[in-house]
């Protein structure tokens, strides 16, 4: 098939921006939306122009890097699912495609499509961990963690990082993206030590690189390409208060 | 010579022996040295963790974004350890046997028995950290079975085992940034290694964000760059995923070992046209509740649900009715060759075999099945648009990761002092073929409890010189790469570097790839001499480097490939037998099995870079523990 794409072009982190277009024939449906990419990208060196940056690696929705904002929707239009495992089928013949970073104060557009997400490492750096040193630990069986538990923490923990909640907020906040993380430790009874200290780090550390606050809209939870939920993010609030409160 | 330095001792307790005999480093000196660790999956996140812990000086480097987005995350299945929780007969001493046993008698006997030994304490370290492992509902932890064995060892996390367990490690790592004990280089990629008098001292980086060349130096170098299974083009490796930080520790000294050793994957998805960037895998887990089948009549174009049951092969079940479908990857994956070969492939490539869960369904009903494999189902449905509680899945061997690697001894040395090497880019425990839920395992092992001990030793039993940004080596090596880099800009062709790898991936699949023959091999180098001639005459990049620019990245990464192809088909070449993952069509048994030569190959094959023709050293396996005998898995 045969398609438009307008791409943001962008030189460099303090560069003005634009939109370019690019006209593309012979998108199999079979294809990914990155391959499409890719395809054009080699026409584009074939013709010694400098082809479009993207993030991009696994190419198999795990390890977060894919990030684009798809006809104004994070990772596109099909829900659970990152840029990299959207298929061309979902788009038709003679479509417009506009294709954008993320957008959002706390994450710098590095060139064209790459974005700086490393605020999530530093919030992450704040406080989302257990502090066990190797060699520390006990014998695993010794935590004893229900069946339902288990399942529920892995749920948040399942979180990429790839900041389509923070794209697809309209005041790009990060709640979604650090209540994951709380919840996923929060609910363990190997995170209950450090739970008062890890929710007020991640979470001053959130406010100090520039993310928005939450207003209960949801985008979040419709863009995430995990499906992460938002009760994470009243479990957030939760820990907080009792952060407050208690320790 | 060689020297693998393996203690002395019975096999129980060399491990014990060498922790002991280990030279230490008092906790108020070990901040006074820095060790650079380079990749930041589950090896070097876990290593750059416990060697911060422990307080020396770490700077961690890596290529990505953020150290999370290393390609570990992508393993799916599980991890192996020898806990014995479902008391079905596993202990230390199967583990290793299994492991020996699945590599096919390559692997070096000391370094799996620690292996299984410490595996145990992962599976503590990392519930510690809290990744949430699913559990039964009086609480303790659930197991599955994997390939290769016949017990239940796999601990996992639904279809995202590794994610889990980076995310524990990597959460580790960032505490340590932290507290100020790690240092770390985000979108920094090693381009090159400085050796000064002999030893590894550091490393010349580029910074991808702005091009911007950089020495590092300090007083250990470890490497934990992962495998270079890309050589292949398509494969299930991420995309960045490369060679060049192993490959130019090889061009400065370092030995490659085994390289040819490539596990093929039996169940990914199959390749769907011309535009294909990569393959995606169907977890090995698949294989406890999939049965594997291909028409019995050749060229039948009926879709699955039109062929009768008596008109279909179970042929792993068949063939191997002692392992089923839970053969080991290379079996498995040669037999759905053969199965093609003969021309009872399915799909529209006829390049595929069915995995089919109906009769899974039918026993525990769909809910079940999609608690345990739902993410997997919900994978494959996106990328093929076929629905597989309803259709059988088309699955297809793809080059999934590599045995060989640099070479280390049994301190996770390589032969440069001072260079350390850990997880999937050393060659050490898997031998000829790796059992499936044993990388992760690996990993964890090698970075959390085997390194920081070689690391310490070697600290504490060198007397190092301070190194300065104006030392020899540190300036030659640091020219070295700037100029490397402008030699590309100066080809000027018409080709990107992703085209040029493409074809070169061509020839390695055919070639090299699950089977090979002295002609094939033969041919492969002369083609890879001429599309390394082609490289440098049609490569094209932009001539703007001082920014982002994948494909500067991606040319210097496909520069080192070329040359790591030819030496992965020297070593198949000269490696005149079939064992594991390696397969010399000239050497089988009347049967179509792997045809072993313990007389004449029973060694690992360390190369030596020496410009044109590299130098093949070796190292003898001994087994003084396991039995070796011809693999079998009827």
């Amino acid at each position: 098939m045969k398609l438009h794409l307008k791409i943001w072009r962008q030189e460099g982190p303090s560069s003005q921006g634009s939109f370019k277009d690019y006209e593309m024939e012979h998108v199999s449906p079979d294809m990914s939306f990155l391959e499409m990419l890719d395809v054009l990208n080699v026409d584009l060196v074939g013709k010694g122009e400098t082809p479009v940056e993207f993030d991009h690696d696994c190419r198999e929705g795990i390890c977060g890097s894919c990030a684009l904002m798809i006809n104004g929707n994070a990772h596109g239009p099909e829900t659970g699912t990152a840029t990299c495992q959207l298929h061309m089928r979902r788009f038709k013949e003679g479509d417009t495609i506009v294709i954008e970073p993320w957008r959002a104060k706390a994450f710098p557009v590095i060139k064209d499509l790459a974005t700086d997400r490393t605020a999530f490492d530093r919030i992450v750096a704040a406080g989302g961990f257990i502090s066990v040193n190797t060699g520390n630990a006990p014998e695993a069986n010794s935590i004893l963690i229900g069946h339902d538990t288990a399942e529920s923490a892995m749920d948040a923990a399942a979180c990429i990082g790839c900041g389509a909640c923070v794209a697809s907020c309209k005041n790009s906040s990060a709640m979604l993206f650090v209540s994951a993380k709380v919840s996923h430790l929060a609910q363990l009874p190997q995170g209950h030590p450090e739970r008062g200290k890890r929710v007020r780090g991640m979470v001053s550390q959130m406010d100090k690189e520039g993310f928005g606050n939450c207003s209960n809209t949801g985008a979040c939870e419709a863009a995430c390409p995990k499906e992460i939920k938002l009760e994470n993010i009243a479990l957030l609030n939760r820990e907080m208060l009792r952060a407050t409160f208690r320790d | 010579m060689l020297d693998s330095k393996i203690p002395s001792g019975p096999i129980e307790t060399k491990w014990t022996e060498r922790k002991f005999e280990n030279k230490l480093v008092n906790p108020a000196n070990r901040r006074k040295h820095t060790v650079i660790v380079v990749g930041t999956g589950l090896a070097g996140a876990s290593a750059a963790a416990s060697l911060a812990e422990q307080g020396y000086k770490v700077k961690v480097f890596t290529y990505h974004e953020s150290p999370r987005r290393a390609h570990s995350i992508g393993a799916q299945g599980g991890i192996n350890a020898a806990k014995n929780y479902q008391n079905d007969g596993d202990s230390v001493q199967r583990l290793f046997y299994d492991t020996i046993k699945g590599g096919d008698y390559r692997s070096r006997e000391a370094n799996v028995y620690r292996l299984a030994e410490v595996s145990v304490n992962i599976i503590d370290q990392c519930v510690a950290q809290g990744v949430p492992f699913p559990r039964e509902y009086g609480g303790t932890l659930t197991n599955r079975s994997f390939g290769g064995t016949q017990v239940s060892r796999t601990f996992y996390a639904k279809g995202q085992t590794g994610q889990q367990l980076l995310l524990g490690a990597y959460s580790s790592l960032m505490r340590q940034v932290a507290d100020k004990t790690i240092e770390l280089f985000s979108r920094h990629e090693m381009l090159d290694l400085i050796v000064s008098d002999g030893r590894a001292r550091g490393i010349v980086t580029r910074n991808l964000t702005t091009g911007e060349i950089t020495s590092h130096t300090g007083d250990t170098v470890v490497l934990a760059t992962g495998g270079y299974g890309n050589v292949f083009f398509l494969s299930t490796n991420a995309k960045a995923s490369n060679t060049t930080a192993a490959w130019r520790a090889y061009k400065r000294g370092a030995y490659m070992a085994n390289p040819c050793f490539t596990q093929i994957h039996p169940t990914c998805i199959p390749v769907s046209g011309e535009h294909q960037s990569k393959l995606t895998l169907m977890s090995e887990s698949l294989r406890n509740d999939g049965r594997i089948w291909v028409p019995k009549k050749q060229g039948d174009n009926r879709g699955p649900l039109d062929i009768s049951e008596e008109e279909r092969d179970y042929f792993l079940e068949r063939m191997y009715p002692a392992f089923g479908n839970l053969v080991p990857r290379d079996v498995a994956s040669r037999a759905a060759k053969r199965m093609c070969d003969e021309g009872r492939g399915v799909g529209s490539s006829k390049l595929s075999v069915y995995l089919d869960f109906a009769d899974s369904i039918q026993r525990m009903g769909e809910a079940k099945v999609r608690e345990k494999y739902g993410n997997l189902f919900q994978m494959y449905e996106k990328i093929t648009a076929e629905n597989p509680y309803k259709v059988p899945m088309r699955i297809f061997p793809a080059v999934h990761y590599v045995m060989g690697g640099l070479w280390v001894d049994y301190n996770l040395m390589s032969n440069i002092p001072g260079l350390f090497v850990l997880g999937e880019a050393n060659f050490s425990d898997h031998g000829a073929n790796r059992l499936g839920a044993s990388a992760l395992m690996q990993g964890l092992a090698d970075g959390y409890f085997i390194a920081p001990y070689g690391v310490g030793n070697y600290l504490g039993s060198e007397k190092l010189p301070p190194i300065k940004a104006d030392n020899e080596a540190v300036k030659a090596t640091t020219q070295a790469v700037t100029e490397r880099l402008e030699t590309f800009k100066k080809v000027k062709g018409n080709q990107s570097a992703g085209t040029l790898h493409r074809k070169l991936g061509k020839i390695m699949w055919d070639k090299c790839g699950m089977s090979r023959d002295e002609k094939g091999l033969k041919d492969a180098i002369n083609q890879i001499k001429s599309l390394k001639d082609e490289f440098w005459n049609t490569l094209w990049v932009p001539q703007n480097d001082q920014c982002l620019s994948s494909e500067i990245e991606k040319a210097g990464r496909v520069a080192d490939f070329i040359e790591l192809g030819e030496l992965m088909c020297l070593d198949a070449l000269e490696r005149k037998e079939s064992c594991g993952g390696h397969f010399r069509e000239e050497m089988q048994t009347p049967e179509g099995e792997t045809l072993r030569d313990d007389t004449n190959f029973s060694h690992v094959a360390a190369w030596e870079f020496m410009g044109d023709k590299p130098k093949l050293h070796k190292e003898p396996l001994k087994f003084e523990f396991a039995h070796i005998a011809q693999r079998n898995y009827k």
